[in-house]
């Protein structure tokens, strides 16, 4: 039992071992532009494989941009530089986020309208049923009423017979 | 007004039919290129067949030309070819190669053995220009006029239909 336990463990450790990231050797002359390495290339799209950020990618297009990235942090170039380098040459698809405009106005605003739509919707609903509840009770007849109900109702049933 | 209101889930069904379906057609692969409009970028390489030679972006600016980027590695540049060498021969444009991240010795081999359709390629080892031109994969192939100012991009293989599309824009006032 124990050796199946560890060699389970091993083959758990083994797997994670071969999901990993496209690995380059990159030397940075600071952490911080490793740090910034980091994010610029998971927020870029790979223009390759759509679903990866050129990061993961192992697309001869994503190692070359990851290596233009590397070399305009080195030379010293802002974050929004090296975004807006990749948005001239690939347009704003490349990011993953994207940037707020006309054309992307629904799918950030989308979410806004339909919460709202949702809340009308919730408040409306419950409006209506405390409406309908308070009706209900104005239905409950008084003594009068009463028995002209019972009246009503034992017509229908002699003319029924 | 109360029936109206059933018909809100038979309504969100079409609209979201609508689109679905769409989405069908589209084709997710195709980018909208940054470079439309733009002028085609500055760079400084050799000829692939001349080493000796210098190319930049005069050496083919004045008249309307196609840049094809192909490399040897690319296996549906193998597949436009036939086509690229038709359109050479009908002289109605002259086409520019861009080999991209290619072995040099490699591309001139692949021109020697299929024929040369260009009229000069230019040599971009480092794939540099390909960079600056946004291009994602071989083969991509570029409309740039006179004023060298790119006109129109398609990606992939140039068929006889991409090729007829291209002559509507290439007979157009603003490509001359």
């Amino acid at each position: 039992m124990r050796t199946i336990k560890a060699w389970f463990f091993w083959v758990c450790v083994s797997i994670t071992l071969t999901v990993n990231a496209a690995i380059d050797t990159y030397q940075f002359s600071n952490d911080e532009n490793r740090h910034r390495f980091q994010t610029l290339t998971s927020e870029l799209r790979c223009p390759k494989c759509q679903n990866q950020n050129i990061a993961d990618s192992n697309a001869e297009i994503a190692k070359d941009l990851r290596t233009k990235v590397f070399q305009m942090l080195e030379q010293g170039r802002s974050d929004d530089e090296i975004i807006h380098y990749m948005t001239e040459r690939y347009g704003d698809f490349v990011l993953y986020e994207p940037r707020v405009n006309t054309k992307t106005m629904l799918l950030w605003g989308g979410p806004v309208i339909l919460l709202l739509l949702g809340l009308t919707t919730v408040f409306w609903l419950s409006r209506r049923r405390m409406r309908a509840e308070n009706d209900a009770g104005a239905l409950s007849l008084d003594a009068e009423q009463q028995r002209r109900l019972k009246k009503i109702l034992e017509e229908d049933k002699d003319m029924s017979q | 007004m109360r029936r109206l209101l059933l018909f809100i889930p038979l309504v969100l069904f079409v609209v979201l039919g609508v689109f679905l379906w769409r989405g069908l057609s589209l084709d997710p692969r195709e980018l909208p290129s940054a470079l439309i409009g733009q002028s085609f970028p500055e760079f400084s390489l050799t000829s692939l067949t001349q080493p000796s030679v210098k190319l930049d972006r005069s050496s083919f600016v004045g008249k309307p030309v196609l840049v094809n980027v192909w490399a040897t590695w690319c296996p549906s540049c193998k597949q436009e070819h036939p086509e690229l060498m038709k359109i050479a021969g009908e002289h109605k444009i002259a086409l520019i190669g861009l080999n991209y991240k290619d072995d040099r010795q490699a591309a001139q081999t692949w021109l020697k053995q299929y024929g040369n359709p260009y009229e000069f390629t230019v040599y971009d080892e480092q794939g540099m220009l390909g960079l600056d031109l946004g291009v994602y994969g071989a083969p991509e192939t570029y409309l740039v006029d006179a004023q060298g100012i790119v006109q129109y991009r398609h990606v992939g293989v140039v068929t006889p239909e991409v090729w007829a599309h291209l002559q509507t824009l290439i007979d157009k006032p603003e490509a001359k």
